[in-house]
């Protein structure tokens, strides 16, 4: 075997986000020797993107309850959330929010120097009763200040960073504990072995699955597909958060504001199709019911431009004041997104991938849980998993706006406190590498160096996005999402043989985006198939042969493997912690 | 400083960012134009690519200004990339 070079840490995080860095401080504070890996510097990773606030009841603004909080999370997720990981996190959502105060992040006040709360979607007063404002803010950089302000407690606790190196696979030894992870240092192109006696993934979602993502070009899943070539299996993930007013072509979000102002969605016949649809609410309907219809009027042949693919968001009838002085930003958005000045022509928008309910499955405390020996959940030892790569499950089958930031803060707190836990209690000592570690990784670079005649990257990874976006987007039905799992897999047998024509060793950005893309066809195919083998339609998994939730057959989680492909499936939790279970009802608005 | 094809590689890296709008932009960049930096125009590149996201994507739009003028005729450049090609 080659000669790998090895570093040893107590604890190693894979990811540099919100999730990753809230557990890195946990541990570095309780003296454990940890290191955090990143593919880019840590206050670039995605979190930074996030502007609408993080939510807890702390009732500063109006009268607010948890457990109000918690009703409203388990009726976003379409009952598919875990109830005692929802009670959790809500639970505890206040004393973490105090925390980052504490910490330094500058929220937003009111007069009294509390923190201001602002209204968002799906946040209600005493079960469901009335609107109530939940969020807090940090102005419009809400995920910015958080990524700064534990940035800096990181540094001042000893938290190691290593930037700019790319974890590649899990090592995981002959009881299948976790033991460290193999990473490329883009600097060298060494690869290296970080042995550990715990390891967090909190490596952010993957939305670049789909062709349009309102996610930044880093969202690859790379913990998801280390996790799954490791045996590992994944959660829910045929459920991804969609908005229904993406530019198309570029993904940028346009906010629901403007709908709020007056703007209006046509076809390509110029119809105001939302009015056949939602009779009163018309455009103002929630996301997830405008982005089938936007999706439906496509697919019947009535969508706009010159590839009938998008719909069109008109606003020059509010004329150019309005625009000027209520939708700025806006009118910047599409001028520079879509090429069209909204003040004399409408914006072509389409229903876009925002978010991933599901991932790395892990119970309330971050440990990450599988299938075994007839037990559908017995904790893998060494392994943790937070943020948006993991599925804890608190979002179910749809996500509550503002729910993931607190996800990041709470469950990257309670996992680190694990991790502490187990080092000390379980692990004092290193459990030996295997004697293969890094064979696998290597073999994988190998395999790209030798690689001839095989296929650009760019092209596999579009072929993926095509595939995703037309069969397991917000419009979804058998025949096309069968079409989709032969497809799919089609394009993976592709992914065996891309090639890169750099062969060079140091920053190679190509063989980085084929390692990228080795990730993303992971979430790909566990998303396509675990999407065609749910028949009931339940939060974002819309379907329309089966338009119904179906609680008796169908309240479990999905679990795909990804070899063989095969899919399994585990019980919802049903007892919360203290409080009484939250029975399903039909999802109204 | 001299750049060699691993120099150049690393800022191409760097220029991946954790925000679509800026992505969008440097995409475009990366493809047309990047090549065609002088080493000076990499040196002042490599320092603007240190901003923080959401600073930098305000002085890529033209919503705030920098007091650094040797950053002006970059930013110039990236702007330029700013509209997208429209299907
Ligand atoms: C436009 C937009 C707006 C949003 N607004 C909100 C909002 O207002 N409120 C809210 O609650 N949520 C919001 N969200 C969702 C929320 O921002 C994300 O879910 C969350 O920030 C994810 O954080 P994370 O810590 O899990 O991962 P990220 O912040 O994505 O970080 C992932 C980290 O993993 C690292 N990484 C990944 N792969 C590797 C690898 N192979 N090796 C080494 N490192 C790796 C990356 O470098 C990065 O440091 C928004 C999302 C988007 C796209």
């Amino acid at each position: 075997m080659v000669n790998v070079a090895k570093r040893q840490f107590d604890a190693v995080i894979v990811g540099a986000g919100g999730a990753g860095m809230r557990a890195a401080l946990q541990l570095s504070e309780a003296g454990i020797k940890t290191a955090v890996l990143s593919k880019v510097f840590p206050t670039r990773s995605h979190t930074v993107a996030a502007q609408g606030g993080i939510s807890a009841a702390l009732g500063n603004v109006q009268e607010d309850k948890w457990e109000w909080h918690m009703y409203d999370t388990v009726k976003g997720s379409d009952w598919l959330g875990d109830q005692d990981a929802i009670e959790f996190m809500c639970k505890t959502a206040p004393e973490a929010i105090i925390e980052l105060e504490h910490f330094g992040m500058p929220f937003d006040r009111v007069d009294s120097g509390r923190i201001y709360q602002r209204p968002f979607g799906g946040h209600t007063a005493n079960f469901g009763e009335k609107p109530v404002q939940r969020a807090c803010a940090a102005a419009d950089r809400t995920g910015h200040a958080l990524l700064h302000t534990l940035y800096q407690r990181n540094v001042r606790a000893n938290t190691q960073f290593f930037v700019e190196w790319m974890a590649l696979d899990l090592i995981r030894d002959a009881d299948g504990d976790v033991v460290g992870v193999t990473a490329l240092e883009m600097e060298t192109g060494e690869v290296y072995i970080i042995h550990a006696k715990a390891v967090l993934f909190a490596t952010g979602g993957a939305g670049r699955i789909y062709a349009a993502s309102t996610n930044a070009f880093i969202n690859t899943g790379d913990g998801i597909g280390m996790s799954a070539r490791a045996g590992i299996p994944l959660e829910d993930m045929e459920f991804w958060q969609f908005h229904p007013t993406g530019v198309a072509g570029a993904g940028v979000l346009i906010t629901e504001g403007v709908r709020g102002e007056g703007g209006i969605l046509l076809n390509a016949n110029g119809e105001r199709f939302m009015e056949r649809y939602a009779p009163t609410l018309k455009d103002l309907a929630p996301r997830d019911f405008v982005s089938r219809c936007m999706a439906l009027e496509v697919l019947e042949g009535r969508g706009a431009g010159k590839n009938k693919d998008h719909v069109l968001l008109k606003l020059d009838h509010l004329g150019p004041e309005v625009i000027n002085h209520r939708l700025p930003s806006i009118r910047e958005i599409a001028i520079k997104f879509a090429g069209v000045d909204p003040i004399k022509e409408p914006i072509p928008v389409i229903p876009t991938c925002h978010y991933q309910m599901g991932g790395i499955p892990t119970n309330y405390k971050g440990e990450v849980m599988v299938p075994k020996g007839g037990e559908p959940e017995v904790r893998v030892n060494g392994f943790y998993a937070a943020g948006e790569c993991a599925c804890a499950s608190v979002h179910g089958a749809n996500r509550l706006g503002t729910n993931s930031l607190l996800d990041l803060v709470v469950f990257g707190k309670s996992a680190g406190d694990s991790m502490i836990d187990f080092i000390k209690r379980e692990r004092p000592v290193h459990k030996p590498l295997p004697a293969n570690a890094a064979d696998f990784s290597l073999s994988r670079i190998a395999r790209l160096d030798a690689q001839t005649g095989g296929e650009e990257v760019a092209q596999v990874r579009t072929a993926i996005q095509t595939v995703i976006q037309s069969r397991a987007g917000v419009f979804r039905n058998s025949a096309n999402m069968a079409l989709g799992v032969t497809e799919i897999k089609a394009v993976a047998e592709r992914v065996k043989h891309t090639q890169t024509k750099d062969k060079s060793k140091v920053w190679n950005t190509a063989r980085m985006e084929a390692l990228e893309t080795d990730n993303l066809i992971e979430v790909a195919m566990a998303t396509m198939i675990s999407a065609e083998n749910r028949k009931e339609s339940r939060g974002a998994h819309s379907h329309d042969d089966f338009t119904k939730r179906d609680d008796e057959n169908w309240m479990k989680h999905t679990l795909f493997y990804s070899e063989g492909s095969r899919i399994d499936y585990k019980p919802v939790h049903t007892k919360p912690l203290t409080v009484d279970y939250i029975p399903p009802k039909e999802r109204t608005f | 400083m001299t750049y060699t094809q691993a120099d150049k590689n690393r800022l191409r890296w760097r220029s991946r960012r954790g925000l679509l709008e800026l992505d969008i932009v440097f995409e475009q960049f990366l493809e047309y134009d990047f090549d065609l930096l002088s080493p000076a125009d990499l040196d002042v590149y490599q320092d603007l690519l240190m901003l923080p996201d959401i600073d930098l994507l305000e002085l890529v739009d033209g919503k705030a200004e920098t007091t650094d003028k040797r950053l002006a005729p970059i930013l110039e450049r990236l702007r330029h990339w700013q509209v997208v090609k429209t299907q």
